[in-house]
């Protein structure tokens, strides 16, 4: 093969000592990606380039001829170094082969249809900081009466975050038609995450559920953020706090349920710390941001808010999120 | 970013100082370090972390093995020097329950919000 391209590249330079013209010199440009393409290292680029010059020239002088071995001695690290970054591309490749199937893997986890649910109107965002979401929504409704909620904040990325994704899916789906409440779901899903977690993991979740009959919304935290409760007759935010361990950590741990009960105009806002946790040049930012930006647009329905929240909270870290951003906010309607 | 892991004292329960942010890219450093710790039965570990001024869920995820390993062993883990922002984290997490853990001396003790 370098033979071939050797004939090729004497012809060229031929061409090129005749005319000396751009047009020659582009075409050598153009027959370098082919020298590439072939792996012909720079030392033998200028090997060939000796052998062919020497050809062409009869009376070339010997100085001139010698000097090339030196150039050639000269191309041999930077042949290397070449060799060296092609090697680390192909591993870039792989490693970004893998993300790209987390990536779907975990789309096709991300499906999840925002519930219908009687006086309740539901809004939610959920991005990434970079490609992979370390975030996890998902809603549940069998009925227009009930919905549960899940929000949870997985640690580590890639495979094993979307891995993990799916332990909390399956576990909600596997219980879905057995009416369990808040507290009995995090220990199942507890327990089933414990067995097959590395040591150092561990997934925060906040799960609620919904009655709509009695406009009441259960729920019960494993280590995660407590929700903002809004009550619209006293004007006042408070903390949906129920105590309870992270996921992964303990088996038998156990989760204490709580429940409030909601009026018109009531929201709830269930994040995770990337919002909470909203890091500016000045430093974190305070709860009470949050619960003025929410102040801002409590008359405008729940999408709304969530969009203003996320565009008001970005622009405060100048559009580059550093954590993944998750919120939903759930509000009674008549 | 730095992060350093002093050995302060080595007597029936160990002690270790935690300098530094604890995150996505020291977060192994320390594990490393907290694993060159030799396993005995019922061993007590104290770790201050009174100059650690900032953290993210990966330290946190360091803690959570390191307690396992420990307890895994029947010995006890004692988190201290916890600045407010720290100590709301470890309750937050339901760690608190777990783990002992002391706040900053002159740090708020009812940390409750």
């Amino acid at each position: 093969m370098p033979q071939e391209a050797g004939e090729q590249y004497k012809q060229m330079l031929k061409n090129f000592l005749h005319s000396q013209g751009e047009k020659d010199l582009y075409l050598g440009q153009q027959f370098s990606r082919s020298f590439i393409d072939k792996n012909i290292a720079p030392e033998d680029v200028i090997s060939i380039h000796k052998n062919s010059i020497e050809e062409l020239i009869k009376d070339l002088p010997s100085d001139v001829s010698v000097s090339f071995d030196f150039l050639i001695e000269m191309m041999i690290h930077y042949g290397l170094a070449l060799q060296e970054h092609q090697s680390l591309i192909r591993k870039q490749e792989a490693i970004q082969m893998e993300m790209d199937i987390a990536v779907r893997m975990q789309n096709t986890l991300l499906q999840t249809a925002t519930p219908e649910a009687k006086g309740l109107d539901i809004g939610w965002i959920s991005k990434p900081a970079k490609q992979m979401n370390g975030d996890y929504v998902y809603f549940l409704n069998e009925t227009s009466n009930e919905v549960c909620m899940a929000v949870a904040d997985i640690i580590g990325k890639g495979m094993s975050a979307a891995m993990h994704m799916s332990m909390v899916k399956f576990g909600m789906d596997s219980l879905r038609y057995e009416k369990r409440d808040p507290s009995e779901v995090l220990s199942f899903i507890n327990k089933m995450i414990e067995q097959s977690i590395s040591d150092s993991m561990f997934i925060s979740m906040f799960y609620g559920k919904y009655h709509a009959d009695t406009a009441t919304f259960r729920y019960s935290s494993a280590g995660h953020e407590p929700a903002l409760f809004y009550s619209a007759a006293e004007k006042k935010f408070s903390l949906l706090e129920s105590k309870g361990l992270l996921l992964g950590v303990k088996e038998e741990a156990v989760y204490e349920e709580r429940g409030v009960q909601l009026e018109e105009d009531d929201f709830i806002v269930i994040m995770t710390d990337g919002v909470s946790e909203t890091r500016t040049e000045e430093g974190f930012i305070e709860m009470d941001v949050i619960e003025d930006l929410l102040l801002d647009v409590k008359t405008e329905n729940a999408q709304a808010m969530v969009d203003y929240l996320f565009n008001e909270l970005s622009k405060m870290q100048d559009y580059k999120l550093r954590d993944d951003f998750t919120l939903v906010i759930l509000k009674k309607t008549k | 970013m730095n992060l350093q892991v002093e050995q302060v004292d080595k007597d029936l329960v160990h002690n270790f100082k935690i300098i530094g942010e604890i995150d996505i890219y020291t977060a192994p450093k320390l594990k490393e370090r907290l694993a060159q710790i030799e396993q005995a039965e019922g061993m007590d570990v104290e770790l201050d972390l009174s100059e650690v001024n900032y953290m993210d869920s990966t330290g946190l995820g360091v803690f959570v093995g390191f307690y396992k390993e420990i307890t895994a062993h029947n010995g006890k883990l004692v988190i201290k020097g916890l600045n407010q922002r720290l100590y709301r984290l470890f309750e937050i997490t339901g760690l608190s329950d777990i783990m002992q853990i002391e706040q900053v001396e002159g740090g708020e003790h009812d940390a409750s919000i």
